[in-house]
Formats: C-alpha cells, sequence, structure tokens
C-alpha cells in the first residue's frame, strides 16, 4: 500500500532523513516510535506529500508522491490524516468540518455528507456534538471528530502524527480505543506515537528511528522481546520504565 | 470675537444643494474606492503569503509602492501623469470621451491606495494562522485556491476585522483629498459655502458633522460584522 524506498531529506545541510525504506501492506498497523527529532514525524509526512523529499521515492497504492505530474490534492484525498493538534477548523461547526471535504473533494451532496458524518459521529461515541464548533469541545473529543473527518473520506490508509501527545491523560484513552477499533477494522495504519501500549496491542510491526535512519523494523514480538539495537534498548528501557 | 452667526444659510439654496451633493459624492466615492481596496487588497495580500516566489515578489513591491508614496502625489499622478503615458487609443478616451473623470480618478487612485493597506491587513491575518492549519486542509487533498477559500481567507478575516474598520473609516476621511482635483466632495462643498458666504464656521461644522454620522456608521456596522462573525467558543465570546 505505501512503499518508501530509500528516502533521504535535507533542510539545507541538514540531513532530517537518511536512507530510509519501509514497506506498509494493506490492512497492516506500522508503530513508528524514537526519541524527538528522529524525524519520525517527517517521514510520515513525505507520506502524504506535505514535506517534499530530495532522494528516494515514495509509492502509495502505485502512485508516485514525489514524481512531477501527480496530482497530489488527489493522492492526500486518499489518505487520511491526523495531527497532534487535531487541526480542525475553528470557525465551522463539527459537521460542516467533516461534511466541506467531502462535498467540495469528493463531490458528495451536502446531505449525503452529512448522513455520513452523523454516522461516524456515532462511532467515534460523539451523537451529541454535530453541531458545536471545535473550541468548545475537549481535546479527546477534538481528536476523535478529526478521526472521524479523515475517515468521511474513504482513505485507503491513514496516517497518525502523534495523536495523543496533545491530550492529558485521563483523555489518551478514548482516542486510543478509537484507533484500536480502527486497526482492528482492518485499516491500513501508519501510526507515529510512543503509547508503547498500543504498540503492543494492534501493532504488527513497530519501527526504531534514530537520527534519521530507521535503526529497527521488527514484528511487535520480535521488537519488545530483544530489540536488536543497543539504540532501541536503551529507548525502550527508558519509556518503559514507569 | 465678533461673529454673526447664520446656521440658516446652509438650509438655502445653493448651499444646501452643495452639501446634499458633496456629502453623496464623498460616499459613493468611498464606497467604491473601498470596493476596490478590499479585491485587490485580498487578492495581493494572499499573493504575499504564497511559496511561489514570483506572486510574492509582485505582491511585495505593489505594497511598497503604494504605501510609501502620499496620497496626494498618487492622485496628482493618476491624473496628470497616467495618462499621458497611455497608448494613444486610451489617452483620447480619458482626456476626452471619459465623463467625471477626476472623480473616476479619485476612486481608482484612492482605491489602490487604500489596497495596499488591505493587503498588509489580510497578509498579517493568514500568517497568524497556525501553519498545521494550512498541513491539515492540504492534507485532506484540498487544492491550494480551496484552502484560501475555506479554511485560511475565513479564519484571517475574522482575525483582522477590527483593523480593516481603521482602513475602512480612512477612505472616507482620505477622500477629501479628491477636492485637489476638483471633485465636488464634502470638503470642498463646505470650502465653497465659506467662498460665497464669508461664514467659515457654519459649512466646516455641518461637514464636520456628516463626516462623523458616516464614521459612527461605518464603527457600529463593522462592529455587527465582527459580532455575527465570531466563532462559538473562542476567546472573547462569551458562549
Amino acid at each position: 500500500m505505501i512503499e518508501v524506498t530509500n528516502v533521504s531529506k535535507w533542510y539545507q545541510q541538514f540531513q532530517v532523513l537518511d536512507d530510509c525504506s519501509l514497506t506498509i501492506r494493506k490492512g497492516e498497523v506500522i508503530v513508528i516510535c524514537g526519541p524527538s527529532g528522529s524525524g519520525k514525524s517527517t517521514l510520515i509526512k513525505c507520506m502524504n506529500g506535505l514535506e517534499p523529499f530530495q532522494k528516494g521515492e515514495i509509492k502509495v497504492d502505485g502512485v508516485s508522491v514525489g514524481a512531477k505530474g501527480t496530482n497530489l490534492p488527489r493522492l492526500r484525498s486518499r489518505i487520511g490524516m491526523v495531527f497532534q493538534n487535531f487541526e480542525l477548523f475553528p470557525h465551522m461547526t463539527v459537521r460542516r468540518n467533516i461534511a466541506l471535504p467531502q462535498v467540495k473533494i469528493l463531490g458528495r451532496t451536502r446531505d449525503e455528507a452529512d448522513a455520513r458524518a452523523v454516522k461516524l459521529l456515532e462511532r467515534m461515541g460523539l451523537p451529541a456534538q454535530a453541531d458545536k464548533f471545535p473550541a468548545q469541545l475537549s481535546g479527546g473529543q477534538q481528536q476523535r471528530v478529526a478521526i472521524a473527518r479523515a475517515l468521511a473520506m474513504d482513505p485507503v490508509a491513514m496516517l497518525f502524527d502523534e495523536p495523543t501527545s496533545a491530550l492529558d491523560p485521563e483523555m489518551i484513552n478514548e482516542v486510543l480505543d478509537v484507533m484500536v477499533a480502527l486497526a482492528q477494522d482492518g485499516m491500513t495504519m501508519a501510526v507515529v506515537t510512543h503509547e508503547m501500549g498500543f504498540a503492543r496491542r494492534v501493532a504488527d510491526r513497530v519501527v526504531f528511528m534514530d537520527q534519521g535512519m530507521i535503526v529497527e523494523d521488527a514484528t511487535k514480538e520480535a521488537f519488545f522481546g530483544t530489540p536488536r539495537s543497543e539504540r532501541a534498548q536503551l529507548f525502550l528501557s527508558k519509556i518503559l520504565q514507569h | 470675537m465678533n461673529y454673526s452667526w447664520d446656521w440658516g444659510l446652509l438650509f438655502r439654496s445653493p448651499h444646501i444643494d452643495w452639501l446634499i451633493e458633496g456629502f453623496r459624492n464623498t460616499v459613493v466615492m468611498a464606497v467604491l474606492a473601498w470596493f476596490i481596496a478590499m479585491s485587490l487588497g485580498s487578492l495581493i495580500g494572499v499573493m504575499r503569503t504564497l511559496d511561489n516566489p514570483v506572486a510574492k515578489r509582485v505582491g511585495t513591491i505593489y505594497v511598497e509602492i503604494f504605501r510609501n508614496i502620499p496620497l496626494l502625489a498618487q492622485l496628482f499622478l493618476w491624473y496628470y501623469v497616467i495618462p499621458e503615458l497611455l497608448p494613444a487609443a486610451a489617452q483620447k478616451f480619458v482626456k476626452r470621451d471619459m465623463a467625471d473623470p477626476q472623480f473616476w480618478t479619485s476612486v481608482v487612485g484612492l482605491g489602490c491606495y487604500t489596497a495596499a493597506r488591505v493587503a498588509e491587513q489580510v497578509r498579517s491575518g493568514i500568517q497568524s494562522i497556525p501553519r498545521g492549519q494550512r498541513a491539515a486542509a492540504l492534507a485532506m487533498g484540498f487544492s491550494t485556491a480551496q484552502v484560501y477559500r475555506y479554511v485560511l481567507l475565513p479564519i484571517g478575516f475574522r482575525t483582522v476585522i477590527p483593523s480593516l474598520t481603521n482602513d475602512f473609516l480612512g477612505v472616507f476621511k482620505n477622500s477629501s483629498l479628491a477636492l485637489t482635483l476638483g471633485v465636488m466632495e464634502l470638503t470642498a462643498a463646505a470650502r465653497q459655502i465659506e467662498e460665497y458666504t464669508f461664514h467659515s464656521f457654519e459649512p466646516f461644522a455641518a461637514a464636520t458633522v456628516l463626516y462623523s454620522c458616516v464614521t459612527l456608521l461605518v464603527i457600529t456596522l463593522m462592529r455587527v460584522i465582527e459580532r455575527r462573525t465570531r466563532i462559538a467558543g473562542s476567546v472573547g465570546s462569551g458562549r
């Protein structure tokens, strides 16, 4: 579904991605972790062309992201993305946040889009919030709306960029529960997160990054059992202490 | 001070007609110029926020030119200099066939000057939006035009409504400079009454009151717009 082949990226002199290769098959859930500044967010932003890269190739469902002739808006509409800070549009109601992209990008009718929004909000456990504005919701609710907004586009894959990092502890689980359900439904997912509990529950593979390189790409059993690299062992010992 | 007040002269013909015509010209000129300023200014402001270096450059040059030349000098340039630079056919139209050239020159001059100010407001409004909003909109699959139309402009304009009010008021006040080109606007009407009657207090008091009425109306209108477009749940919105 998503094939990353030998991708490198520089900000001027500074190399943020160093020869990264990664394959995500249909229905697979990949968790990407690593210390801050290791390039994990940058890597998934490259997957839908939000960040350009200078070397290598990324293909989504057979379409090259970096190629000149690629219709990027069309490609992006097929990949859902969820951000650390939710990024709901503050001037629209929850319903409109979910419906507008369906109408303007997919060409659905207003009624179809609204019906879809209501259905997804129910699935997210937020049936009563449709007519509120984002600022009237808690962080956890906003993030679930953001997931609903992405799902409304019927994406072939979902990218999550630290979806729970900006949340209060008691709200993290309501978002993770939704993501677990999504994974169990067979959605193809790439998740940048430090939530190792989530990784243990639903990840097929765990990718560990450090200094722009993919240091480890292993099944979750292998990763949590005995990570091969010393750097990953050190990282795990630090975040699994508590 | 030995001054014989005569407020009645304001309401005698032809003085009252001059005031009415002057007031009408001021309002029409300012509203038309504001229309130019908002459309052109929004376009230039957006250009300055695009990634395209050429668009950015053109926007910057426009703003720097129109913001840095005094408005009076700009009006003289539009009226006396620009027509001479036009091709022959256009020159003939502007100098001979165009109706009311002073009026239309003032509208264009005032509009282009104010557009530079509006552009800066629009640019700062857009740039005050967290970058994640643009990224999220792009990630949904919106085209750049759609990102501006549905996300950046609606949020950006809301942010700058209070400072746009200043520029809207400025258009009304600056329109008084059109008298230098011979437009019979409100200030010119007051001056004409003064010249005919040797009464200066009454006509300029009338002009002051009329200007104040318009500007108060504009302030009220902008407050209403601000309240109507306020986003529920955002800072300062009550509930």
